[in-house]
């Protein structure tokens, strides 16, 4: 077949390759331009090669809190996975309780995401909040301003109360979007709940359960607003993920140099994760 | 294998059914030789797949009994009545490949693999299946799942009776007849009870030995292809088999003899006393021009290839015939005849039962 070349059809794309130049590539490559120089403010630049990028990948606290940002991001995925799994098999699919379900579980994601770490705020406080006052009449010494573990797990909890619905509702579409058929040929075939699960309700959320598992992991490893107002990256440097850490660094100390090319490793880790994350999943796609 | 019986069948997928409209089932009495082939035939939405599920035992009926060689199954899961049924969509385990879904029925019933791999070897090589049992289901085409779908009811040795819910709507047409064509082989082959529900005539006259015709719920005629083409036992018959369907013309009843106009129509039966919308049925195949007859006015003729489709105006009704090619339509003064044999009375719908 011949193939018509028109180079005028490179007009078409134009309009959206201004766009994408304005909001992504230039502000992209002025990070990139920040990570290869050093100034000293009077916005005079002077070129310094690699060494940003040198320090950034040997120091403690970059080590360090990209390992919190593993723990967190990991820990989250293997509770809200699961749990949203089993939430949306546990979902009524017909009848008048599916609408009233589904809100239940949109709200938490219409929240805005500071409110959201506000209410938390709240929610905690050993004085006053509904879970911090309960913790500890029941005898538990609860305090997340003070102790790394309840930080911990007050930032786990609220990610998992927050985002959890998203996996829900995405496997919810994957379950409602099988024929009745299925299950009542597996009826027949005399199948188990648990080959039932596994054999037909799982691999028809695979797509979905696909496009969670790369939502909630990019998302997580973005985090930011929540965990700001909810802790700060406290107590101490217990709770700092990685972008509170460039913000810091960033805004805090106004070091241009390390923050842009702490951004670029931390982009690059971001892309080469999603990729594996991807690659593996769809794996056996092909035959 | 077993002979199947429904007793007193009745079935609505309400709480409470009130009036008759309510009930999707209504009121079967039918029982099922043991390794015949039968159709379920009738429009969509008539009840043949509630009856087919009820049969299966993936739905309970409301009321009534379903027996399999005169034992009650009607509170047993589809499981323990060992039936297999084969779906208006294939439905194939996507992560499996064609082996382990012909398996897959026999491992949850704990088979051994000898045994197994027996079993599969021997229901792929009679689904044609022997060249892919190594790929993965989710490759084939509509027709290979659906022979798939059909080879996981094959497989087991202990079923009852195989069902099949419009098993051929997503097949491409010229696969539809050879399907429908291994089926009917392997019917005799493996000389299980078969129950087939179709909305298409010609799927079910060429499956079955024994056809069930239903409509609204109800079981109007139960009989041999050639019952249901030559003595239709209600009008909706007559209609819905049969390309065109009958000729239904009200008519008077004197003396349990039918006129129309003032001319009397010979019938193969008699109306019975005191009779109500008494209606004469033909079907286009038994009527014919004749240089003597009923007075009738052409208003069409379709030509449709083999045939012709004549359609006339006969005192306000229109009337059907079917023609060969090589016979000429009159030009002037056409005249019909029914053909006494197959000219039937029926009232309120029903074939007059009494014979001249």
């Amino acid at each position: 077949m011949n193939k018509t070349v028109n180079q005028k059809a490179w007009f078409f794309v134009l309009p959206v390759l201004i766009l994408v130049a304005f909001n992504a590539l230039i502000p992209l490559m002025t990070v990139v331009n920040y990570s290869v120089q050093e100034t000293f403010g009077n916005n005079a630049f002077f070129w310094s090669g690699l060494t940003w990028f040198q320090e950034i990948l040997t120091s403690d606290r970059f080590h360090a809190s990209l390992g919190r940002q593993l723990f967190f991001t990991f820990t989250i995925l293997a509770i809200e996975v699961p749990l949203g799994v089993m939430i949306a098999l546990a979902m009524p699919r017909k009848g008048i309780w599916v609408s009233v379900c589904l809100v239940l579980m949109a709200m938490p994601l219409l929240i805005p995401w500071n409110v959201v770490g506000a209410m938390w705020n709240i929610f905690g406080l050993p004085e006053i909040g509904l879970l911090g006052k309960t913790l500890n009449t029941l005898g538990f010494d609860y305090n997340y301003t003070r102790q790394p573990g309840d930080a911990w797990f007050t930032l786990i909890l609220m990610d998992v109360w927050h985002w959890t619905s998203l996996v829900v509702l995405l496997a919810y579409a994957g379950l409602v979007s099988i024929p009745d058929d299925y299950y009542q040929a597996a009826k027949i075939d005399g199948a188990s709940s648990w080959a039932v699960f596994r054999y037909i309700q799982l691999p028809k959320m695979k797509r979905v359960l696909t496009i969670a598992i790369l939502l909630r992991f990019m998302d997580s490893f973005n985090i930011y607003t929540e965990p700001s107002v909810l802790t700060g990256g406290g107590p101490g440097n217990s709770t700092t993920l990685l972008s509170i850490d460039l913000v810091k660094i960033a805004l805090g100390q106004f070091d241009l140099g390390p923050a842009a090319a702490m951004s670029l490793i931390y982009f690059l880790v971001i892309l080469l994760t999603s990729w594996v994350f991807y690659a593996v999943m769809t794996r056996d796609e092909e035959d | 294998m077993a002979r199947i019986t429904l007793s007193n069948l009745r079935h609505s997928y309400l709480d409470n059914p009130v009036s008759e409209d309510d009930w999707a089932l209504k009121q079967l009495d039918i029982n099922w030789e043991d390794g015949g082939a039968f159709a379920l035939l009738g429009p969509s939405g008539c009840g043949k797949t509630t009856l087919l599920n009820l049969i299966s035992g993936l739905l309970v009926p409301s009321q009534g009994d379903i027996l399999f060689d005169g034992e009650s199954v009607t509170n047993q899961t589809p499981e323990e009545r060992h039936i297999a049924q084969v779906f208006q969509f294939p439905v194939v385990y996507d992560t499996m490949t064609v082996y382990d879904n012909l398996a897959f029925p026999l491992r949850n019933r704990k088979v051994s693999e000898d045994i197994i791999a027996q079993r599969v070897a021997e229901v792929a090589e009679m689904t044609d299946l022997t060249g892919m049992l190594n790929k993965r289901a989710s490759g084939l085409t509509a027709d290979g799942k659906q022979k798939i779908s059909l080879g996981r009811g094959l497989v087991r040795t202990d079923v009852n009776a195989i069902l099949f819910d419009e098993p051929l709507t997503v097949i491409d047409p010229h696969l539809k007849f050879q399907l429908r064509a291994k089926l009917k082989e392997l019917h005799s082959r493996v000389s299980n009870t078969m129950i087939y529900v179709t909305h298409d005539q010609t799927e079910a006259l060429t499956f079955a030995d024994t056809v069930i015709v239903m409509n609204a719920g109800e079981v109007v005629q139960v009989g041999t292809p050639k019952d249901l083409f030559e003595k239709p036992a209600h009008t909706f018959v007559g209609h819905f088999i049969g390309s065109p369907g009958m000729n239904i013309l009200p008519c008077n009843i004197d003396n349990g003899k039918a006129y129309l106009g003032s001319s009397q129509i010979k019938t193969d039966n008699r109306a019975t006393k005191g009779v109500t919308n008494a209606e004469i049925g033909v079907r286009p195949e038994f009527v014919s021009f004749e240089s003597k007859g009923l007075d009738v006015k052409i208003t069409k003729v379709n030509d449709v290839g083999r045939f012709k489709i004549v359609e006339v105006d006969l005192m306000g009704h229109s009337v059907k015939l079917l023609m060969g090619e090589e016979q000429s339509i009159p030009a002037e003064n056409a005249k019909i005849e029914f053909n006494p044999k197959f000219t039937r009375i029926y009232a309120n719908s029903h074939l007059c039962e009494q014979e001249r």
